[in-house]
């Protein structure tokens, strides 16, 4: 059991997806301008995470990885230069098909989550965990842990920025700075403090 | 000619992907930490990046315009895969260091976005340099990002020692942040606040 937590703190924590890897920015950056906006896509992320990390995790044991088609009868074949390729039709069908399911089912959250389901197609936070994941070798169980604990890291950060940002409407920046410029200066320190958990030891 | 031209050189300045447009951070942040591995990111991106649009731009007139992001995907992934298996066989411990950064540039929105923005509405020659051009703009940024941070960071450029640090008996203190990841945000910020005061008409 404290094996899982020890996943889920680390992905949250120690080793945030969005502040430590650098993985996500481009939403990061560009979706934290409003708390509510950005709780809707941390939602949105993690669901994403949870399904799409378990699942790249079953292909990549039982398809790609050498020796994983042993079941086939190919024991020697190692097909994981297949891998990305693998890993970013599956998030895509993944996003597709909770999209649809959304519309069918909880149409008034698809409504509020709208054009930021796509977008997390192209969000390198997913991908990246799936690499990390499949890098790593968790198991089933370990690697859905891991995925909501990215989805979860990803989302607080997203969060604490959006509010920050609020904040910042009202303050005086040079001109230079204003918008992209100082919210990376503020990512930066951010991630600074993130730092401060790096020396945690389980 | 002159519209090659602005092809080629608008995104190192002008439009710079990362300092303006706000793409392809993800992947590029990480990967600064040294010279060298900034220098194979910006040219794996450089080789995808212009592959990949001019590949696009040939078929733009057949793909259908309700599939055209899987097929953008597809084009890109397949190259992505090549450049990593190029990596692995002939620079193996390079790879090592970049991890899983080379198959994130599938998702580095500099070449889906250069795909559905230009390659999909010009045609091969002109697509292929965007792709070049805005490959070397996203190199710039990496590259001038990573020589502030291995220079300040372990006082050396691409291995070489340019600083001679205290470890080494000689006199410079290394700054241990700019080999973190703090250091490159602020490096970023700093250059858009440069790029944006030298040209005042960027300013939002």
């Amino acid at each position: 059991m404290s094996d899982y937590f020890m996943i889920f703190f680390n992905s949250v924590f120690i080793d945030n997806i969005a502040l430590t890897f650098f993985l996500g920015m481009c939403t990061f950056i560009a979706v934290s301008k409003k708390v509510s906006t950005a709780i809707m896509l941390s939602a949105a992320v993690i669901a994403v995470e949870l399904i799409t990390v378990p699942v790249n995790n079953l292909l990549y044991t039982f398809l790609l990885k050498k020796g994983a088609l042993a079941w086939a009868g190919y024991p020697n074949l190692d097909l994981s230069f297949l891998g990305l390729i693998c890993y970013i039709g599956v998030i895509a069908a993944i996003v597709q098909i909770l999209e649809m399911a959304l519309d069918k089912y909880f149409p008034a959250l698809y409504n509020a989550l709208g054009i930021f389901l796509p977008l997390i197609t192209v969000n390198c936070a997913i991908l990246g965990a799936v690499l990390f994941m499949a890098e790593r070798d968790y198991n089933v169980a370990e690697s859905a842990v891991y995925g909501v604990g990215v989805g979860v890291g990803f989302g607080l950060a997203i969060c604490f920025l959006a509010g920050i940002r609020e904040k910042l409407v009202y303050s005086d920046v040079p001109k230079g700075l204003r918008g992209v410029g100082v919210t990376f200066i503020i990512v930066g320190l951010m991630a600074m403090s993130f730092k401060a958990f790096s020396g945690l030891q389980f | 000619m002159a519209k090659a031209k602005d092809a080629l050189l608008d995104p190192l300045f002008n439009n710079n992907p990362i300092a303006l447009q706000i793409l392809g951070i993800c992947s590029a942040l990480a990967v600064t930490n040294k010279m060298s591995t900034a220098l194979t990111m910006t040219v794996a991106v450089i080789l995808v990046t212009a592959c990949s649009n001019a590949a696009i731009s040939a078929i733009r007139n057949h793909i259908p315009n309700s599939i055209r992001i899987i097929v953008q995907m597809t084009i890109i992934a397949t190259l992505v895969i090549i450049i990593d298996q190029m990596l692995k066989a002939y620079l193996y411990e390079m790879s090592k260091a970049l991890s899983v950064y080379v198959g994130l540039i599938i998702t580095n929105c500099i070449v889906m976005g250069r795909a559905e923005a230009y390659a999909m509405k010009n045609p091969v020659g002109l697509s292929l340099l965007d792709g070049i051009g805005n490959g070397l703009g996203y190199g710039a940024v990496l590259l001038a990002v990573g020589f502030v941070r291995e220079l300040f960071g372990s006082g050396k450029l691409f291995g070489f020692t340019i600083l001679n640090t205290v470890n080494d008996g000689g006199w410079y203190v290394t700054n241990g942040l700019m080999l973190l990841a703090p250091s490159a945000f602020f490096l970023i910020g700093f250059i858009i606040w440069g790029l944006r005061t030298w040209k005042p008409e960027l300013q939002e």
